[in-house]
């Protein structure tokens, strides 16, 4: 093959990235607009109404906003004290055993498990037990979603931040054991400081993953078009409105549907980038 | 010392917690699941929702299986990979060669937006793509759905497994005369194999189960249908449809059960294959 046709090759499908996005981008404004135009791109926002009534249409995007970030801030609050242990258990203390390469193939495996199993999984064996614990009466809820997404983004924030606590400098370490430290101290006064800014950012990018999820809220939420007045509560997430009424609706309802979907790709493309920028930077 | 104990058990506690919820699944989709696979769960389509419950009625086992799902899934994942892993090679090559370049930064840039663009929009954005355009759900569109969303990963894939690879190969290719696309094609893409092909499987494991995208795009079908521009069904469609619906409900399991199997072998074949090939 000629190097100017191999070059002008790589080039063309690496275009492909740019009009993708660019399409994406301009798709999701194009149709968001009527929305935005009609009820102003604030108050779209801010408003808590969502009725079909011929006629008298009212959609505002806050209970799908305020679900989305319940959930996502529940899951994440969830998941830490999990993916935490597992990160040091891999990065630290069972580093390069079996033992760890057994805890990473089960991750591994968490982390490729479809979200509508993870779905079925919550609302046929964990919804019961809520309700069997009297913590909520229809057993789905915020609460329910949250807790199987924390399962869901475990994986997530446990590998990357393992990554970056193995990339803790050994003589660090040693110079701490030599002063006497235990190994908890190592951990919370060389470990934390030194791959800190690391998993911070592993747990962004969990945070990423969470907004977007979208069959497992969709199956466990409860899907009420109201903002949730307390954790137990049903709601919607910007995901599961769109997943539930994308359907059935047209016009105006559509417009406003895809209008939530280009909120929730800005928030996600902006949590995304933060926390690959900050990733970089902590490599460094 | 005994607070360094309490972190070590507090710590093997809690990773080891995390093993439950994944035996809970599997063991909750292998019980309930296993005494539906059959012959005809795979080579039947779907019934109606009469015909189960004429079926639960008269106390017998509900006819039918997932046959349109499989062939559905395999369709569209097949177009889908047509297009994405040529495109996503050469895209990170791309990314391999030109690593500094401004355009390319932008490109790397754009392929990690792509990448954690929730599924959902990826689905709402086929839909005003493909769907609006041929006035109707189509197979087509599924597969669009499916490619963009596994583009980024065999693009990150490939340029990661290019750029580990030792500059003395290139440069070795180079010396001996052969111009860069010789060198690419007969040198850089053989020796990153392994890893294009882990990363295609990874690739596929991840969107098998995508359920979202479908929905507005391949909407699901009854039938085993071949064509390309009608409604088609897929397996993870099938488990939502099953969900749904009061008397499909115990075809569910059993569709779960071949979903999972088949993700979760692929993704430790790939992770198999990249161990073996890494040695």
């Amino acid at each position: 093959m000629n190097d100017k046709v191999y070059k002008a090759l790589l080039l063309l499908t690496a275009l492909f990235m740019p009009v993708i996005c660019g399409g994406v981008v301009y798709a999701l404004v194009t149709d968001a607009y009527d929305a935005f135009e009609h009820f102003g791109f604030f108050r779209f926002l801010t408003s808590s109404e969502w009725s079909y009534t011929q006629g008298a249409e009212k959609y505002g995007a806050l209970p799908f906003i305020t679900g989305t970030l319940m959930t996502t801030l529940l899951a994440l609050i969830f998941c830490i004290p999990f993916s935490l242990p597992v990160a040091l258990f891999v990065g630290e203390y069972f580093k390069g055993t079996r033992l760890a390469a057994v805890l990473g193939t089960v991750t591994d495996l968490l982390a490729g498990i479809p979200s509508i199993i993870y779905g079925l999984w919550g609302f046929y064996t964990l919804r019961p037990i809520i309700m069997a614990l009297d913590i909520s009466p229809q057993g789905s809820g915020v609460l329910t979603a949250s807790l199987v997404l924390a399962i869901m983004i475990v994986p997530y924030a446990a590998s990357l931040s393992a990554e970056f606590i193995k990339m803790v400098p050994n003589d660090l370490k040693e110079g701490a054991y030599s002063l006497g430290a235990t190994r908890a101290e190592v951990v919370k006064s060389v470990i934390f400081p030194v791959a800190g800014s690391g998993i911070f950012s592993s747990y962004v990018l969990a945070i990423g993953r969470a907004l977007g999820e979208t069959m497992t809220v969709t199956m466990l939420i409860g899907n009420t078009n109201n903002i949730p007045d307390s954790i137990t509560s049903t709601g919607n997430s910007m995901a599961s409105i769109i997943a539930n009424q994308f359907g059935e609706a047209d016009d105006l309802r559509l417009s406003s549907l895809i209008a939530i979907g280009l909120v929730l790709f800005m928030i996600t493309a902006v949590i995304n980038m933060a926390g690959k920028m900050m990733i970089k930077r902590a490599r460094i | 010392m005994g607070q360094d104990k309490l972190m070590l058990w507090v710590i093997c506690i809690f990773a080891a917690l995390t093993a439950v919820p994944l035996v809970a699944i599997l063991g909750e989709v292998l019980l309930r699941g296993w005494d539906q696979l059959s012959w005809e769960f795979f080579t039947e389509p779907t019934p109606t929702a009469y015909r189960a419950m004429k079926a639960i009625e008269a106390g017998e086992r509900i006819p039918g299986g997932i046959a349109n799902g499989i062939v559905g899934t395999m369709l569209m994942l097949g177009m889908a990979v047509a297009v994405a892993v040529p495109v996503g090679i050469l895209c990170g090559a791309f990314l391999a060669e030109n690593g500094k370049s401004r355009f390319a930064q932008v490109v790397s840039y754009l392929t990690d937006l792509l990448q954690g663009t929730p599924s959902v929009i990826i689905g709402i954005i086929t839909y005003i793509w493909v769907v609006v355009p041929m006035k109707g759900y189509s197979a087509i569109a599924g597969s669009v759905a499916l490619c963009i969303m596994m583009l980024p990963l065999i693009v990150r894939s490939t340029e990661e497994t290019l750029k580990i690879l030792p500059a003395s190969l290139k440069e070795a290719g180079l010396a001996l005369g052969a111009n860069s696309a010789r060198v690419m094609l007969k040198v850089q893409l053989p020796a990153a194999f392994g890893g294009i092909f882990t990363g295609v499987l990874l690739a596929i494991s991840r969107v098998i189960g995508e359920t979202a995208p479908l929905m507005f795009t391949a909407l699901g079908c009854s039938l085993v249908r071949w064509s390309v521009d009608k409604p088609i069904s897929a397996v993870p469609l099938l488990i939502w449809e099953f969900f749904n619906d009061p008397n499909l409900q115990e075809l569910i399991w059993g569709a779960s059960l071949f979903l999972l199997l088949f993700v979760l072998t692929l993704n430790l074949t790939a992770k198999y294959l990249a161990k073996k090939w890494n040695q």
